[in-house]
C-alpha cells in the first residue's frame, strides 16, 4: 500500500529530513479535507493535530466581541496549520476555518509527542523547524501591529 | 518635439529645472477613500514630458506648494501624464481638491528610475506596499508591453485593507492573464473579503520565482521594504539583485538644496531608486 511518506518528503516543510524521522512521522498522518466554512480548530479546544496544507486556504480568526470573527492571516498550499499541539496545554489558541475546500496531511500531535519523547533527536529536528514558523508568525504579527500603510507611517 | 530622456537629464541639472510648466487636469480618478489618480496635459505651447518608470515629478498646487510625485502611468504614453497621490499633508490634500480642467505647475521628469532594461532574461519580482504600487505601475506596463523578454514576472502586493486596494480593476486584469502572478494581501480582512490575510512579506516564500535568477523591485514604506529584503535574501536573492525605491522630503529636485540627503547621494537625483547593494550600510538607519 502506498504510503504517506513521499508527500510528507517533497513537502517543504520536511526538506531534508533523515529518512528514519519520516517513517516515524509518516506513522502518525493521515489525509484530510474540510469543506469550504468548516472550522478545523476552535479557540480554547485540544489542538490534537497539526495540518499540511496540500490544497485550499484556511484562516485563522480572533473573537472579537464588538467586531465579530476577525481574520488575521490566511495560510495556503505548502504552508503549515497550527503549532498548539507542541505546547502546553495543547489548545487551539484561535479558530481556525477553511475558506476554501482544503484537503491536507494530519499529523497526530499526541502520536508525535510520544515518538519524541523517545526519541529526543527527532523532538529535537522538529523543534528547530516549528520554531522557525512560529517566529516568522511572530514577525508578521509585529509588522501588522505596526499598520506600515497608515498615514502615520 | 518632447526632449528626449538624455536631454531631460540636461535641463534637470539647469537652472530651467526649476520652472514648473502648466498643465491642466484632464481626469480625476477616486481610487481609495484617500487616493486619487490624475490625468495631466500641457498647455501654454508645454511639450509632453518623456519620462521613465520609477521617475517623479514636482506638482505645483498653486499658491499652496510643490510635492514631488512618482508618475505612476505608461512611460509609452507620455502625452497623458499620469500621478496616483494619498491625502497625507495640506499640498495633497489641496491637489485632491481640483477638479477636472483645473492647472497645476508640472517639473520632471526627476530621478533614476527602474532598472526594467537589466531584468531582461530574468524573472522580476515587484512587492509593492501600500502607495507603493503607484510607482511600480510603470513597470508593469513596461514589462507587459515586451512580457517575452523577461521570465516569471510576480506581483505580490500588501496594503492595508481590501477597502485600500489601488488600481483595483487593473490588478483583476492582470490576474486573469497566464502569464503573470499576481498575489495580493491584506493586513486586515472584512468579512466580505476570501483572498489573503497576512503581510506582503507571508508571500515570498511561496512565490514562483528562481531567487538564483531574479531581479527584485520594492517600493513601499520602509519598514515594509526592510522585512520585504530580508526574506528575499532568506529564499536566496543577492543583495545587487534586490531594488528598492526611498522616499525623502525632496524640495528642489535636482540635488541643490540637499533636503533628501542620504549619506553621500541625494534621493532626488541619485535615486530614488537604489540597489540594495548600494545603500545597505545606509538602510533602517534611523539616523540617516
Amino acid at each position: 500500500m502506498e504510503t504517506l511518506e513521499p508527500l510528507l518528503a517533497a513537502h517543504p516543510f520536511f526538506k531534508n529530513l533523515e529518512e528514519s524521522f519520516l517513517k516515524l512521522i509518516t506513522g502518525c498522518a493521515s489525509n484530510v479535507r474540510f469543506e469550504a466554512g468548516e472550522f478545523i480548530g476552535r479557540e480554547g479546544a485540544n489542538a490534537d493535530h497539526f495540518y499540511l496544507i496540500r490544497h485550499g486556504q484556511v484562516s485563522l480568526q480572533v473573537a472579537s466581541p464588538s467586531r465579530g470573527a476577525m481574520v488575521v492571516q490566511t495560510i495556503g498550499e505548502g504552508e503549515i496549520l497550527g503549532w498548539s499541539w507542541l505546547v502546553p496545554p495543547y489548545r487551539w489558541t484561535l479558530d481556525v476555518q477553511a475558506i476554501t475546500l482544503t484537503r491536507a496531511i494530519a499529523l497526530d500531535g499526541k502520536c508525535i509527542r510520544a515518538k519524541c519523547e523517545e526519541n529526543h533527536d527527532l523532538g529535537y529536528e522538529l523543534l528547530k523547524r516549528f520554531t522557525q514558523i512560529m517566529v516568522q508568525r511572530l514577525e508578521a504579527t509585529r509588522i501588522q501591529l505596526l499598520d506600515i500603510y497608515g498615514t502615520h507611517a | 518635439m518632447a526632449p528626449t530622456l538624455d536631454e531631460q537629464m540636461h535641463i534637470s541639472g539647469s537652472a530651467e529645472a526649476m520652472l514648473p510648466r502648466a498643465y491642466a487636469i484632464r481626469r480625476v480618478k477616486r481610487e481609495t477613500a484617500d487616493t486619487f489618480t490624475m490625468e495631466f496635459e500641457p498647455v501654454d505651447g508645454a511639450s509632453e514630458l518623456t519620462f521613465a518608470a520609477g521617475q517623479f515629478n514636482m506638482l505645483y498646487v498653486f499658491g499652496v506648494g510643490e510635492v514631488p510625485i512618482s508618475i505612476s502611468g505608461n512611460p509609452a504614453n507620455p502625452q497623458t501624464l499620469v500621478h496616483t497621490t494619498r491625502v497625507v499633508g495640506t499640498v495633497t490634500k489641496a491637489l485632491g481638491e481640483l477638479k477636472r480642467g483645473d492647472r497645476v505647475g508640472i517639473r520632471g521628469a526627476y530621478g533614476r528610475g527602474w532598472p526594467v532594461a537589466a531584468a531582461t532574461g530574468n524573472d522580476v519580482v515587484i512587492v509593492a506596499g501600500g502607495i507603493g504600487l503607484a510607482p511600480l505601475r510603470p513597470v508593469m506596463y513596461e514589462m507587459l508591453a515586451a512580457r517575452e523578454k523577461f521570465g516569471k514576472v510576480v506581483l505580490l502586493y500588501g496594503t492595508r485593507t481590501p477597502a485600500d486596494i489601488l488600481f483595483r480593476k487593473e490588478l483583476e486584469e492582470w490576474r486573469a492573464r497566464f502569464d503573470l502572478e499576481v498575489f495580493i494581501t491584506v493586513d486586515r480582512g472584512s468579512p466580505d473579503w476570501r483572498g489573503n490575510v497576512g503581510v506582503v512579506t507571508t508571500l515570498i516564500p511561496k512565490a514562483p520565482f528562481d531567487p538564483t535568477n531574479t531581479l527584485a523591485m520594492i517600493c513601499g514604506p520602509e519598514v515594509m521594504m526592510r522585512f520585504t529584503i530580508n526574506a528575499l535574501q532568506k529564499r536566496g536573492v543577492p543583495a545587487e539583485a534586490i531594488y528598492v525605491s526611498m522616499e525623502r522630503n525632496m524640495k528642489c529636485a535636482i540635488g541643490f538644496c540637499g533636503h533628501c540627503q542620504y549619506g553621500g547621494a541625494f534621493i532626488c537625483k541619485d535615486g530614488p531608486v537604489f540597489s540594495y547593494a548600494q545603500i545597505q550600510e545606509l538602510f533602517g538607519k534611523s539616523e540617516i
